[in-house]
């Protein structure tokens, strides 16, 4: 059975970027699959994966990243300010950041504007 | 706008002060990019000596590898910086991965340890870069995260960026692919193993780098 765990925005904006990336770690290594409303600074993507890389161990084998940022790149200017605007208003709630644990995420494919998560037990039932 | 002043600031300082001495060009990439073989390529070309250890068994580098003052020459500009070789950024290591090239567990599990410390020392490394090539497969999916997560945070650094679309050679190779995911980045096909475009991709690292 798979656990898809929400983050709410709220949640984590309230923490240190430490304490961002500690939450989430903390929830993946519970072998759930967290979905955090919004998107992750790249500097914490960058922190998410150095944090990672220093828990790898025998159990825990690292982490399946996936950021979807809704992007036009037709936008006109106007429409840009507009996103910003609402960006510093309530914050950058735009997107979703899904990351699970490789042990049960095999792979998240983006192509450029569809997801598609891969699970370690959907290979192994499709070789059956 | 902040980002434009930034860069005038600094461009003007570096005009009034000269040009920094030890322009340092890293190479990052997820692993198996042909960044080893990238560094290689260029250290050959132009120190006549190869510089890394290029495998097809991931994580064949998992230490920064600095050659220190390579002198290109294009068009009658020279360059000259010390290239660093990075190693492949991941966000996952299964020291199980590496059993399949005929490592015994003892070794599959030192490499996955060396390997964890060489993605966090790359991660680190990236404060101290002046210029960057972002070596991607060309035949791979260029929307992966940690091509997303490093040209991120060498954007939000400021620090130039050249995306080099590597392993051209192969069949299913689209560099295409490649601009259409980071359309606000030079990008240059090559094929670092038999030297395909290298001379584009000289001119495109002088358009960078000055």
């Amino acid at each position: 059975m798979i656990t898809l765990q929400f983050v709410p925005y709220n949640e984590l904006n309230r923490l240190t970027p430490l304490g961002r990336i500690k939450k989430i770690l903390d929830i993946v290594k519970e072998n759930k699959i967290v979905l955090v409303e919004g998107r992750l600074k790249p500097s914490e993507e960058a922190e998410l994966i150095q944090r990672t890389m220093e828990e790898v161990n025998r159990e825990f084998k690292g982490i399946e990243l996936c950021t979807i940022y809704p992007e036009n790149k037709n936008d006109d200017a106007i429409n840009k300010l507009k996103a910003t605007m609402i960006d510093l208003l309530i914050g950058n709630r735009r997107g979703l950041t899904v990351i699970g644990p490789a042990t049960i995420v095999k792979e998240i494919k983006r192509d450029p504007n569809k997801i598609q998560l891969l699970t370690n037990n959907m290979k192994k039932r499709r070789r059956r | 706008m902040i980002n434009k002043i930034s860069k005038f600031i600094n461009g003007l300082f570096s005009r009034i002060f000269g040009k920094k001495k030890n322009l340092k060009l890293g190479l990052y990439g997820p692993t198996n990019s042909g960044k080893s073989t990238l560094a290689n390529r260029i250290s050959k070309d132009w120190l006549g000596e190869e510089m890394s250890k290029a495998s097809r068994v991931p994580h064949e580098t998992r230490e920064i590898i600095i050659k220190e003052k390579i002198e290109v020459k294009s068009k009658g500009k020279s360059l000259i910086f010390n290239l660093v070789d990075t190693p492949g950024i991941a966000t996952k290591i299964d020291y199980e991965d590496f059993l399949r090239y005929n490592m015994t567990k003892k070794e599959a599990k030192q490499r996955a340890k060396e390997a964890t410390k060489g993605v966090i020392e790359s991660i680190k490394w990236l404060d101290s870069m002046d210029c960057v090539l972002v070596v991607l497969d060309s035949a791979q999916n260029p929307y992966s995260q940690v091509n997303i997560t490093i040209i991120g945070n060498l954007a939000a650094r400021n620090i130039p960026v050249l995306v080099v679309a590597n392993k051209i050679d192969i069949k299913r190779a689209n560099v295409k692919k490649v601009e259409d995911a980071f359309p606000q980045y030079d990008v240059v096909g090559i094929s670092a193993e038999y030297g395909h475009n290298m001379e584009e991709f000289y001119n495109a690292l002088f358009k960078v780098v000055k």
